[in-house]
């Protein structure tokens, strides 16, 4: 049976957030049962070292290198690990692409699953309930709020990620961009835009 | 049937409103802190992803709702850690020992974290049990939504998507059952498929005829259709 007591432990902490984690990293400092300079080194990874910058890269080599968009399609993991790109939350990924027909958008209705070695840890509006209660049954209401209207011939495809899947959009390349090498292309590629919540931006 | 996590498809939420894409990752020093004690916590050993998850989803609606997003993770870790027996109420209440812990040998180091983060903790497993499906296949979700295994347990079949009348657009192999894995009764992995759901299939009021939603649905809560 699931504990559905109501003598909740987490009760017992104190009640502002700040002091409720420094409480809990003090207790757990003290009995040896985790290191302060780890959790350190962990906000330090997802501060500075893995970020939107690393979908985007994905991305701009998808837009330029058939061969590598022929492998994404294949089997993404085995992908985008061979650019550096694995582990946590990032296990089994597929990419989903972007056309005329279709847009991609992503979603985790029942929690807070995203990409994390692509695109790190997900930003506030994700996680929040307006987000995840209503991109499954208005996107195109969701699109509005970030600026986004497709036409009418374009249908959305929302991806609610119920598994340990791990979803990535590859946003259409913009026009005018034919030039470009790889990191002028990935400037272009904005976190929202592999989330499906904006559009790659024209330079 | 339904736990307030489950809202999918909620009236009433209002905007969403996006942010800076430069802004900061942590917006407050105690979101990063939250987020990575309870990374570390899961190095001790005492339970998976599903368990964690439940722990969130078990909150009282009460909790759940007034509780911003770090705040359920930190409530969720120390209802775990003393549902576990890894800490006592009298340590959450400030009156514990300071003695080293049992598990502190299982404590993650600083030189252990990008390997635990690179490692990751992949779902996918053998399994007996052969695909009953294939891509084009007709199925339809179980109806209600829920634990078949547990009263209340965890599941991840949304309940806006139970009933529903979809079709197979991938399979992803086995993976765990998050049905199973969340109350301790083993892996249990069986077939995992990417669902397609015409949107009209799910709304009353859908924006767009060919709208669509996909979701990541085990064997088990598919029939054919």
């Amino acid at each position: 049976m699931p504990h559905d007591d109501h003598d909740h432990p987490h009760a017992l902490l104190p009640p502002d957030p700040a002091l409720r984690v420094k409480a809990l990293e003090t207790i757990l400092t003290r009995k040896g049962l985790i290191d302060p300079a780890a959790l350190d080194e962990i906000i330090d990874t997802y501060e500075n070292k893995i970020g939107p910058k690393n979908g985007a890269q994905v991305v701009a080599r998808a837009w330029s290198d058939p061969g590598f968009l022929e492998a994404l399609r294949a089997d993404a993991t085995a992908a985008v690990k061979d650019m550096g790109f694995y582990g946590r939350q990032g296990e089994h990924m597929v990419a989903v692409e972007n056309t005329p027909e279709v847009h991609n958008m992503v979603v985790c209705t029942l929690c807070s699953c995203y990409p994390w070695p692509l695109l790190g840890i997900p930003p506030g509006w994700y996680k929040s309930d307006a987000y995840r209660a209503r991109a499954v049954r208005e996107p195109r209401k969701v699109l509005a709020e970030f600026g986004v209207t497709l036409p009418d011939e374009t249908a959305v495809r929302v991806w609610d990620s119920t598994a340990e899947v791990r979803y990535l959009v590859i946003p259409m390349r913009p026009e005018g961009t034919a030039g470009l090498d790889r990191d002028a292309l990935a400037a272009l590629v904005s976190r929202d835009s592999m989330i499906g919540t904006g559009l790659a931006v024209a330079p | 049937m339904t736990r307030v996590h489950d809202m999918g498809g909620r009236y009433g939420d209002g905007a969403v409103v996006p942010e800076d894409e430069d802004g900061p990752v942590f917006p407050q020093d105690w979101h990063g802190r939250a987020l990575a004690v309870t990374l570390a916590c899961g190095s001790l050993g005492q339970w998976n992803i599903d368990i964690s998850r439940h722990a969130r989803e078990r909150l009282s609606p009460q909790d759940y709702t007034r509780f911003s997003y770090y705040e359920k993770w930190m409530a969720g870790l120390a209802d775990l850690l003393v549902e576990k027996g890894v800490l006592t109420a009298e340590d959450l209440s400030g009156g514990g020992s300071d003695a080293r812990h049992p598990l502190a040998d299982r404590v993650m180091t600083p030189e252990a974290v990008a390997r635990t983060l690179v490692n990751g903790g992949p779902a996918d497993r053998d399994s007996n049990i052969a695909p009953l499906f294939e891509p084009g296949d007709a199925v339809r979700t179980a109806r209600p939504a829920g634990n078949r295994l547990v009263d209340g347990g965890h599941t991840r079949l949304p309940a806006y998507a139970a009933g529903a009348k979809g079709r197979i657009v991938r399979l992803h192999g086995c993976h765990v059952l998050p049905d199973s894995s969340a109350h301790g009764l083993g892996e249990a992995p069986e077939p995992l498929y990417s669902v397609v759901f015409a949107a009209s299939e799910l709304w009353t009021d859908p924006e767009h005829p060919r709208d669509e939603v996909v979701l990541d649905l085990w064997q088990s809560y598919l029939e054919p259709a």
